[in-house]
């Protein structure tokens, strides 16, 4: 099984980008790095400069490089964006489909876990446009996953580690929360770097925002579901980027598929970085995507 | 203008199309559509009888088929498809892209509009969406000014609808999964959002808690109206501030700005609500189709008379008014 990490979702500026894709090259054992603006095209510029540098850096490591579409595309600058993408001579991972529309048709790309892929009529389609693998949205059942690997002439690749993308929104809730409108947000979202904790009004946490982006409060971990994935014939987990800890993270999942720790281990190991301090695996086991497979038990 | 009106039963379907309704939009009564709560929806023989009855007084019916099918098991949505096909249809309304190949293959007569669910929001998207699939309508996502509006219709061939009143999605539509890590349901899988058989209330204190899957959406003083517990539209806490993170309580109501969506090139006036019930969708298709005409007649908009049926009693024009975000 293989390792891809995705893009941050986070906004994290020039010097911090740059490093975290820096130690991700020298020192992370994955096989593929997704890298670019998922959340926010206002962020690029704020370090946009860096990624010609990080793109080389991790090739010259061996991983293979794709570039990611935005989330959201609705203005005329974003869609100049993605039709840019196309142009750069590397691999697009598509988070939207807008971004398909300026891929040349026979074009290989790989399809984010932000494409609506439910199922596997969905994955034959995107097969035949020229899908090289397809993350699947997080949000999937074990019964899905299993249903769509099994038909899906790409490979498949499940949401591994880190804050779900549970919505994305016209609006931005960074700035709502700091009185500002979307247009003058001074870019707030920088001053939390794993996102921005929302609690219910008992105390409970349960999300975080970042930006227009809706994450899960909890760090999804399926390294308990790591035999089940392989089994369905899953063949690469997707990590999601996090502001501490995570080339360690990488090792410590590299480790686990060689079947050099446990998922116990992992979870144990991992827990001080992983943001908001708490797992859940619901969405692929569970009754609800919150709900962590090895909640009251000694191991968790 | 078109005016297309939301249906859960077939006894609203009725009364929409007495009110006024050129079209209606329903779905059958099982996952296969967004809507699908207890005691809503279309049986098999309810949608052959509602579509006769429908295009007898002269309207159309548009099927939304327009959830995700599930994984290993696309017979109940293609099922659904063949059916509508059968039941002369005027339209399917589809979200998933697997779906949409299917129809274009199978039912290429079959005229195929792009459900708010699959959040087309610019021209690539919807361009790429009528090249490969043949998709003939596009049902924008609300979070698009007048202006955007204006500039999409500008570069696409297709009609667009947008919806003028009722909920309003906060979260790009057919993007968000809050409710299933909540509940472990959702729109895209399930059809629903928040659903009802998740949320309890207790009154605790003086105050009544209303709680979707566990976690508390909201608190209520003893004199307080208690909303509904929509995930998005919850009361949360976040450091120091603790309110309406997502949105404050209110509902769509764009009547005043129809002049400038036809300005803008709009086809067809959406109004959301098939779990409503069938008096609130006659009172509300009755006046919408009446601005309608105004607006043919080239008449000024009558004033908004639906205040009282707006959820938490406030109404915000969205994000056609660019202010909203």
């Amino acid at each position: 099984m293989q390792l891809t990490v995705g893009p941050t979702q986070f906004f994290w500026r020039g010097e911090a980008w740059r490093d975290f894709y820096a130690r991700l090259a020298d020192e992370a054992p994955v096989d593929r790095v997704v890298l670019g603006e998922l959340v926010c095209s206002k962020r690029l510029p704020f370090y946009q400069t860096e990624i010609p540098q990080a793109v080389e850096r991790l090739q010259a490591a061996g991983k293979q490089v794709v570039l990611t579409s935005l989330a959201l595309i609705t203005l005329k600058r974003e869609r100049k964006l993605m039709a840019d993408l196309a142009d750069m001579g590397l691999e697009v991972e598509i988070n939207d489909l807008t971004a398909l529309a300026y891929l040349p048709k026979g074009t290989a790309f790989s399809v984010g876990p932000l494409i609506n892929t439910y199922n596997e009529g969905t994955a034959a389609w995107m097969h035949k446009r020229g899908a090289a693998r397809i993350c699947l949205p997080p949000e999937l059942p074990l019964a899905s996953v299993r249903a769509i690997t099994a038909a899906s002439l790409a490979p498949v690749e499940v949401w591994g580690w880190g804050r779900l993308p549970l919505a994305i929104s016209g609006r931005c809730y960074h700035a709502r929360l700091h009185d500002r409108t979307k247009d003058n947000c001074q870019f707030i979202c920088d001053a939390d770097p794993d996102g921005r904790e929302v609690e219910t009004l008992d105390g409970q946490d349960f999300l975080a925002v970042n930006g227009v982006q809706t994450l899960s409060a909890a760090c999804a971990n399926a390294a308990y579901q790591v035999p089940a994935l392989r089994d369905a014939g899953v063949s690469s987990l997707r990590l999601s980027p996090q502001s501490e800890g995570f080339a360690e993270l990488c090792g410590d999942f590299r480790a686990l598929l060689d079947g050099r720790i446990t998922a116990g281990e992992l979870s144990q190991r991992a827990l001080p970085h992983a943001p908001g301090g708490t797992y859940c695996d619901g969405f692929l086991t569970g009754d609800t995507g919150a709900a962590w497979s090895q909640a009251g038990r000694e191991s968790a | 203008m078109e005016l297309v009106c939301p249906a859960g039963t077939p006894a609203a379907l009725r009364s929409a199309v007495a009110a006024g309704a050129h079209t209606v939009y329903c779905g059958y009564a099982d996952d296969t559509n967004a809507r699908n709560f207890p005691g809503l929806n279309f049986s098999r023989e309810e949608m052959e009888q509602a579509i006769a009855h429908a295009h007898a007084q002269g309207a159309k019916v548009l099927v939304a088929i327009n959830t995700f099918p599930r994984a290993g098991d696309a017979a109940p949505w293609h099922a659904a498809i063949a059916h509508a096909a059968a039941a002369g249809a005027d339209a399917v309304i589809l979200a998933d892209t697997g779906l949409l190949a299917h129809v274009a293959e199978h039912h290429p007569g079959l005229r195929r509009h792009l459900s708010v669910q699959a959040a087309a929001a610019n021209p690539d998207a919807i361009n790429f969406y009528a090249e490969a699939f043949g998709v003939k309508r596009v049902v924008l996502p609300r979070v698009l000014s007048v202006q955007e509006i204006t500039a999409i219709n500008r570069e696409i061939d297709v009609e667009t609808e947008v919806f003028v009143f009722g909920g309003l999605c906060v979260m790009a539509e057919g993007r968000c999964s809050l409710s299933s890590y909540a509940t472990g349901l959702s729109p895209n899988m399930n059809g629903v959002c928040s659903p009802a058989s998740h949320v309890s209330y207790d009154e605790e204190g003086g105050e009544l808690a209303a709680r979707l899957g566990g976690f508390t959406i909201h608190r209520s003083g003893r004199d307080e109206p208690a909303p509904y517990p929509t995930l998005c539209k919850g009361c949360f806490t976040s450091r120091e501030r603790t309110g309406y993170v997502f949105e404050d309580p209110s509902s769509l109501d764009a009547s005043q700005l129809i002049p400038q969506l036809s300005k803008a090139g709009v086809s067809a006036l959406k109004i959301e609500g098939r779990q409503r019930s069938r008096a609130y969708v006659s009172q509300v298709v009755r006046a919408f189709r009446a601005a309608t005409d105004a607006l043919e007649a080239g008449r000024p908009i009558p004033p908004g008379t639906l205040s009282a049926l707006t959820e938490g009693q406030s109404a915000t024009t969205g994000a056609y008014a660019k202010t909203w975000r």
